[in-house]
């Protein structure tokens, strides 16, 4: 039964939104169940020709290699300046970053806080996996109050090294950002609001409205010291206690999820 | 009846496909992958339903998903 008969009815498969080429994560990493969510929804919104996409500096550096679209790799964190150029350049193409919590909270938060506070018609897409994955599993602005990394081994502690950065919210008290919202993908439901989610976001952008961004609490097996169902149930458990799911704003107007 | 293909080769058997099938479908191959994985792999054909949520969960791309057309007679659909 392994073999495909012309006759049968594919329901599932690759997007054409993705290369053929294998994903270098980890085993059980989100990050690549997150890039096939953002392909099938450029896919379905009939922009994959005018889309282009600005990787970042971190796990997802390689992005590039795996979007079958127009991609251009920016400096750490600099990703929403990156966009802004090419959104400015060419207005019709459709302009994502793609970014760690490390590249857009940490070293990156001036680009995002002005790119948003700009109305930049741009979208977002925030992988929040609550530490730096690439460089081996440092505290990052979005680490839980306790939670154990490798610069944190004790667990994070507030008295030295302040709380967990809310970015969603953070970004959402500016004018210029009209579609904020934190989704997550440890469940078959959860991974389909967010793909809902994206297609709203790339939608405000087609329709000109303004800045949005999906943040998507994602999971790093490998630096939690996890399996890769266990850190699926984190993200919904722990993660998610300290930065709650569903939309942070909305002024589009449209009523979405 | 339905049908999964698992792409062995790009699978890193970190088996969410296994833990997310409903009908426990899914298993381990018993052969190694050439980077050394030993992949997931649809041991029960029989009790696949081709309702996707494996091929929703796989973080790779790795499976697709197949509903088999169903057996026409001869000459046709008979009219309702
Ligand atoms: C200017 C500069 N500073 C620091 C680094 C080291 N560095 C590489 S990736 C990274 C953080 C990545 O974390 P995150 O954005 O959360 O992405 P993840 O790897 O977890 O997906 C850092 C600090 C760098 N490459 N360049
Ligand atoms: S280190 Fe973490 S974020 Fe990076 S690929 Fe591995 S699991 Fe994913």
């Amino acid at each position: 039964m392994t073999t495909t008969l012309c006759t049968d009815e594919q329901v599932f498969g690759r997007s054409a939104g993705l290369t053929e080429a294998r994903m270098h994560y980890c085993p059980g990493c989100t990050h690549g169940l997150i890039h096939r969510l953002v392909a099938e929804t450029l896919e379905e919104l009939d922009v994959l020709d005018r889309t282009v996409g600005v990787c970042p500096v971190g796990c997802a550096v390689f992005a590039y290699d795996y979007f079958n679209i127009d991609m251009i790799q920016a400096s750490h964190g600099r990703a929403p300046a990156v966009a802004t150029g090419a959104k400015r350049a060419v207005p019709d193409a459709v302009v994502f970053t793609y970014q760690g919590d490390g590249d857009l909270a940490s070293i990156g938060m001036a680009e995002i806080v002005h790119a948003a506070a700009r109305g930049e018609k741009i979208t977002v897409v925030f992988i929040n996996n609550s530490l730096y994955g690439m460089t081996g599993g440092q505290m990052a602005p979005t680490t839980l109050v306790g939670q154990a990394t490798t610069t944190s081994p004790l667990g994070r502690d507030p008295g030295l090294a302040g709380y967990p950065i809310r970015v969603s919210e953070l970004l959402a008290t500016l004018d210029g950002a009209v579609y904020i919202t934190r989704q997550a993908v440890g469940s078959p439901k959860a991974v389909q609001a967010t793909k809902r989610a994206l297609r709203t976001a790339f939608q405000v952008q087609l329709d000109g409205k303004g800045f949005s961004l999906v943040e998507i609490l994602s999971s790093c097996p490998t630096w939690w010291g996890q399996s890769p169902r266990e850190a699926l149930t984190w993200t919904e458990t722990g993660m998610a206690a300290q930065y709650p799911l569903g939309v942070v704003k909305d002024t589009t107007g449209s009523g979405t999820e | 009846m339905a049908y999964v293909v698992i792409n062995k080769e790009r699978c890193k058997a970190c088996l969410l496909c296994t833990e997310f099938c409903p009908r426990q479908c899914l298993g381990v191959d018993a052969q190694m992958n050439s980077r050394g994985f030993h992949s997931a792999a649809l041991l029960h054909p029989e009790k696949c339903t081709g309702c996707r949520i494996c091929a929703l969960m796989c973080p790779d791309v790795c499976i697709d998903v197949y509903r088999e057309a169903k057996a026409e007679p001869v000459g046709g659909k008979a009219k309702a």
